[in-house]
């Protein structure tokens, strides 16, 4: 926990200084017409960074009990994560509706051991009540592939 | 003058369309409820972008008709399978599921839905009673008042918020940041873009909502093993009408709770310290407090009615002053603006039959709310039985969509991703995610107030401390800042030892 406490406020206070360089550069004092672009971040970016620093140091003073996370608890966590992110990957070239198919598909053999049957089934049906309810019904367009391009979307 | 307006907004309410929406937005709200990774806020953030086409009226009583099934939808799961679906159902946890193993579920959830329901309609009474006062103060504010009630929120957070203050501020300046990125309207310069052209859009509140409550939830869901388990309900006809005969016997605790819920419920960050507040003092004022946490109803209907009641007064300062007091309220809020409304008290003067419309359905959504969950429980809480194989999927694509939507971009499905691992990590180590998603939507708008206000002063501080209302409200902010400092001290001074002010959160 301790570590995870201290690594994580460690990144914020790079983000910070990423910001606070940035303010300075667009400039914090007064410009022709009021307080320059700079002035509201800088004074975000030093407020956060002073945080970030007290954090660090009550890290460092008391340690606090337990783990960041398990060896347990992580397995489930990238069981979903890596997925999904895959997921996302695929559908920026192939379109949600293929990829979303392949998603539930894949995950429903992979951890719940559903019959091809099933898998199948709902891998078709998925695609379609999400184009019925988003495309047709609420017209909101969704990223499309060459599948849908072919079926002329 | 008032009463006239809320018949006025019955008849907006009350027509098919409007009623038809009141229903889908409680089914879908209440399912929404019920499953893991899928809240109040980002349910709300995942059917914004479909309103657009919608009459802004029908739009809101969409929305907040799902907020309320969110909020009854959590009930189910915290009694049911001990899971609470947000941090201010932890409370009901406590005596509900106990009851639920005990074979008691029907009435710990006909307790819960009951409690939920008078909570609510108490703080939409007296939200119908001071919304159009608090909105003629609000009328007369300027920048600087306008800067000091957003400095009294995000302080708020800080004093009442429970957990470390120094994350608090973190999380606000994380979301003021992220709301800065991208082109600055009053100078026309781009900020912290770094000649990256995807930056240029900023961050949309709403993406970072799903990702933030939705995919994070799920990961932090998770942890525990693949699946979720729970109690059969147990629910008919005759175990609410007999439930319905001894929860007269509280009406000490109702009334309590509905106070401390509106009270605090105003306030953002309230819901949570509510529901924990009315439990406590439930128990205090109790003649057998030992069997709280035995399954005792009166621990479901104190903490359940405090947080309905904090739920619907969060929607108070929204609607009057343009400050959400829920993350859900702040989603709602960006609503009104991208359907062109300006959230603020002049909604009351240019929008009447948008306001009472909106005032009169949270009447009827929650009328009808109670009686729709009260009578297809067993079928919402089918829903978790569906097997988690099935659901994961389901639920990362529903997300997915919704941030896809906000602007048909590629790259909200990427920073949805990003941002719910950011909500894990932030979870676990206690950053609270609220006040950051406030920051992000009230970013601009206070960075202007902040710049306005110093326009006016020629760059003096002093204005927030001179004109008396602005001053009012900065020194209260002030104190709220100050809480976590002068609270151990103050308790050290008394001789009393220093005990955590705040309920843990979970």
């Amino acid at each position: 926990m301790r570590a995870a406490d201290i690594l994580t406020a460690s990144v914020l206070f790079v983000f910070g200084g990423v910001v606070f360089f940035d303010a300075l550069r667009l400039g914090i004092g007064w410009g022709t017409d009021g307080p320059k672009s700079g002035f509201f971040p800088f004074w975000l970016a030093v407020i956060m960074m002073a945080s970030c620093l007290g954090i660090m140091a009550q890290g460092a003073r008391r340690a606090r009990a337990g783990q960041f996370v398990s060896r347990e608890q992580l397995g489930p966590v990238l069981k979903v994560l890596w997925p999904a992110t895959l997921f996302v990957l695929v559908t920026q070239f192939i379109g949600i509706y293929v990829a979303s198919a392949l998603y539930l598909g894949f995950y429903m053999r992979w951890v719940g051991h559903n019959s091809w049957r099933a898998v199948i089934a709902l891998s078709i049906c998925l695609p379609i009540v999400t184009f019925l309810v988003f495309e047709q019904w609420f017209l909101v367009p969704l990223p499309k592939g060459p599948l849908e391009t072919w079926l002329g979307y | 003058m008032g009463f006239e307006n809320l018949l006025l907004g019955f008849q907006a309410a009350l027509n098919h369309q409007n009623l038809f929406f009141a229903v889908v937005g409680i089914t879908l709200g209440t399912i929404i409820g019920v499953l893991p990774g899928l809240g109040g806020a980002n349910g709300v953030a995942i059917l914004l972008p479909l309103t657009l086409r919608m009459p802004p009226t029908s739009a809101i009583i969409l929305l907040t008709s799902l907020y309320w099934g969110a909020l009854f939808g959590g009930a189910i799961t915290s009694v049911l399978f001990n899971i609470p679906g947000e941090p201010w159902s932890v409370a009901t946890t406590f005596d509900g599921y106990p009851m639920a193993r005990q074979g008691k579920g029907g009435q710990a959830l006909t307790a819960a839905f009951t409690s939920s329901f008078v909570g609510a309609l108490f703080s939409v009474v007296l939200i119908t009673l001071f919304a159009p006062v608090l909105a003629d103060v609000a009328l007369h504010f300027g920048p600087p008042e306008i800067f000091a009630i957003q400095f009294l929120t995000f302080s708020s957070f800080i004093g009442l918020g429970g957990g470390s203050p120094l994350k608090s501020l973190i999380s606000i300046m994380i979301g003021f940041i992220l709301a800065a990125v991208g082109l600055d309207i009053v100078t026309g310069q781009l900020r912290m873009t770094f000649g990256i052209t995807e930056l240029m859009q900023g961050f949309d509140f709403i993406v970072a909502v799903i990702g933030l409550f939705g995919i994070g939830e799920i990961l932090l869901t998770v942890e525990e093993g693949l699946s979720f388990r729970g109690v059969r309900t147990g629910m008919n006809l005759r175990v609410v009408l007999d439930t319905w005969k001894i929860l007269p016997r509280y009406w000490r605790t109702f009334l309590r709770s509905a106070f401390i819920g509106f009270w605090m419920g105003f306030k953002p960050g309230g819901a949570t310290p509510a529901s924990f507040m009315s439990y406590s003092f439930a128990k205090r004022f109790s003649k057998h407090p030992e069997s709280f946490g035995k399954g005792e109803i009166e621990g479901v209907v104190a903490p359940e009615t405090a947080a309905h009641a904090a739920g619907v007064a969060a929607m108070l300062p929204m609607i009057t002053l343009g400050i959400p007091g829920s993350p859900t309220a702040a989603v709602m809020m960006g609503g009104l603006i991208i359907w062109g409304l300006q959230p603020g008290p002049m909604l009351f003067k240019e929008k009447p039959d948008f306001v009472w419309g909106l005032i009169a359905s949270m009447y009827t959504g929650n009328i009808i709310g109670v009686l729709m969950v009260l009578a297809f429980v067993p079928f919402f809480a089918a829903i978790l039985r569906v097997p988690f194989a099935i659901l994961t999927p389901l639920i990362v694509t529903v997300c997915a969509i919704g941030a896809y939507a906000v602007h048909n971009s590629m790259i909200d499905i990427w920073y949805m991703v990003l941002f719910g691992v950011m909500g894990y990590v932030f979870k676990k180590l206690d950053y609270p995610l609220a006040p950051l998603v406030l920051a992000l939507v009230l970013g601009d708008h206070a960075e202007n107030a902040l710049r306005q206000s110093l326009i006016m002063s020629q760059g003096s501080l002093g204005i927030f401390f001179t004109r008396p209302i602005a001053a009012a409200i900065t020194l209260v902010g002030i104190f709220f800042f100050a809480m976590p400092v002068i609270t151990p001290w103050w308790r050290r001074l008394r001789g009393k030892p220093a005990v955590l002010a705040s309920p843990p959160t979970e």
